[in-house]
């Protein structure tokens, strides 16, 4: 098991915490560990280990780096170390790498499977689709088949074109 | 109209029929989404809750399946209002804390309920009698459906429905089902089964849910996990479990009813709690709801033979300190209401004999 910090060493303390009903689980390579402070768990919460928001904030603000902050809400770092909450959709652009280990430690996965909204999986297709036309453009190029080129960006066209104002939705 | 007179009668409810519903006495999905790019409610200032709640409230009440609805803001209810729709478990015990800027719209049966900004934006549920668990989340389902159509709901390809807590992220789902379990807990087999529950990534909680005591041996068994896995999966999943826990409950039923030494300590359970809760003067709600449960595993058993199980949910539902105080127009005193309390149930189990129990 890779130490989940730094995702290169070997994990060799493996630290589980109960904080209320819910169960987060650690693993890291003894440098990580001494790193954190961990050498002594019960001293330690494991939220801010797994967020980077523990020491790995303080050496961040000594270095004079910037604290994550949502643009469009302007939700902090801070403010998810003290409710345990995001400040809007759009905040797990920016927060989504630093949640990446603890979405790891309480879910099945990382990656959504199930239900998509229509809207968002017509855009899906359309962009399979758009990519599949565009290398089989990129072969006709390169086999000088002009004819058949045209015919696949007009193709190409024709779908990006309807239905509109969807490709605008992310 | 308001929320009593929108409200089914408890005698009503307790008659509804579900599957399994000797153990399973409800089945419940909700799902919980979010307005793309709008603040989470928790964060929002008012003036943003507001519009947002004005926002969703009309969608919903659109809806056909809301034909007949009750919808309001949460400061138009008063504390005892909001303390029988949790006691319903119509709304959460979050939401009850929350005034101006949130939200409820409820349909006629109370089989679908949305608290708006709540945590989320949207926390929408199917509530149905007995196992129901699959029909829960197809009923939500299509709702969720329909409202996708109107509101833009925050949604990544990567981790799916984007909630306010990263616990309730991918798929927002919350599967539960509310079980009695008295047999497990005679036999005392309750928990290693909770035990064995837990370790499949299943939460078990008491009658009120996270944090809440399992009265009256209710027990709520619930996912965890949202992200990772579809909904279908995570249905199908608590499904099975809930089954096993029927089967074991049974079990334990047969076992305690099999030999002397057990059969003796269940009628001497049930034997009791009919009679304190036929004659007690003064009672609290805790206590009521542990002897029902007691009560109700004895008409499972066919001790009761002059009355019907229903006047035990029904008594259940009526025990509650909110469902109790409405009864009443002055403020009781929690003396007086273990006064009441008491009176209410010798007088229902007037017409309840005692149990017929052969050694």
């Amino acid at each position: 098991m890779l130490c989940c910090v730094c995702k290169e060493k070997e994990a060799k303390v493996h630290l589980t915490q109960i904080v209320g009903d819910k169960m987060q689980k650690v693993d890291l390579c003894d440098e990580c560990a001494k790193q954190k402070g961990v050498d002594d768990p019960t001293g330690s919460s494991l939220a801010h280990l797994l967020l980077g928001l523990g020491a790995s904030l303080e050496s961040e603000t000594a270095d004079g780096a910037a604290e994550l902050k949502c643009s469009h809400c302007g939700f902090t770092q801070a403010d998810f170390k003290k409710t345990g909450r995001l400040g809007c959709s759009e905040c797990y652009i920016v927060f989504g790498e630093a949640l990446e280990s603890l979405l790891k430690s309480m879910h099945k996965g990382t990656r959504h499977v199930g239900k998509t909204p229509v809207a968002q999986r017509k855009l899906r297709d359309t962009q399979k689709q758009v990519k599949s036309l565009q290398d089989q453009l990129n072969k006709a190029v390169e086999a000088e088949d002009f004819e058949q080129a045209a015919k696949l960006r007009d193709e190409m066209k024709r779908i990006q074109m309807k239905p509109p104002g969807e490709t605008a939705r992310t | 109209m308001n929320i009593h007179e929108f409200l089914t009668p408890p005698a009503e409810i307790a008659r509804r029929k579900g599957p399994h519903d000797r153990i399973v006495m409800s089945s419940r999905v909700r799902l919980a989404r979010n307005i793309k790019g709008a603040a989470f409610p928790g964060y929002a200032k008012k003036p943003d809750r507001m519009q947002t709640l004005q926002q969703i409230q009309p969608a919903i009440q659109r809806l056909p399946q809301m034909a007949d609805n009750f919808a309001a803001s949460m400061d138009e209810f008063s504390a005892l209002d909001k303390q029988i729709l949790v006691e319903r478990h119509l709304i959460s015990r979050e939401q009850a804390a929350r005034g101006a800027g949130s939200g409820l719209v409820l349909n006629r049966d109370e089989t679908l309920s949305v608290m708006i900004n709540e945590e989320d934006h949207l926390r929408m549920q199917s509530l149905l009698p007995g196992l129901q668990i699959k029909q829960a989340w197809q009923t939500i389902d299509t709702v969720d459906s329909e409202l996708e159509g109107q509101l833009n709901f925050a949604f990544s390809n990567d981790l799916g429905y984007l909630t306010a807590c990263p616990t309730n992220l991918g798929t927002g789902i919350r599967v539960s089902a509310m079980l009695h379990l008295p047999g497990l807990v005679l036999d005392e087999q309750i928990n290693p089964i909770i035990q064995s529950v837990n370790k499949l990534g299943l939460a078990v909680r008491g009658l009120y849910g996270e944090g809440t005591e399992a009265l009256g041996n209710v027990f709520q068994v619930s996912n965890q996990m949202t992200l990772g896995e579809a909904e279908s999966t995570i249905v199908e999943r608590l499904e099975k479990v809930v089954a096993q826990i029927i089967e074991h409950e049974e079990n334990a039923r047969a076992r305690l009813l099999e030999k002397k030494p057990k059969r003796k300590m269940l009628f001497n359970h049930i034997g009791r709690a009919y009679g304190i809760l036929a004659n007690a003067h003064s009672i609290s709600s805790k206590e009521t709801m542990n002897l029902l449960s007691l009560m109700r595993l004895g008409f499972d058993l066919g001790l009761f033979t002059s009355a019907d199980r229903a006047l035990v949910d029904e008594l259940f539902i009526m025990t509650q300190p909110g469902h109790l105080q409405k009864q009443h127009t002055e403020k009781l005193s929690t003396e007086e209401r273990d006064f009441i309390r008491a009176d209410m149930m010798r007088e229902h189990l007037l017409k309840v004999t005692r149990p017929v129990m052969k050694a």
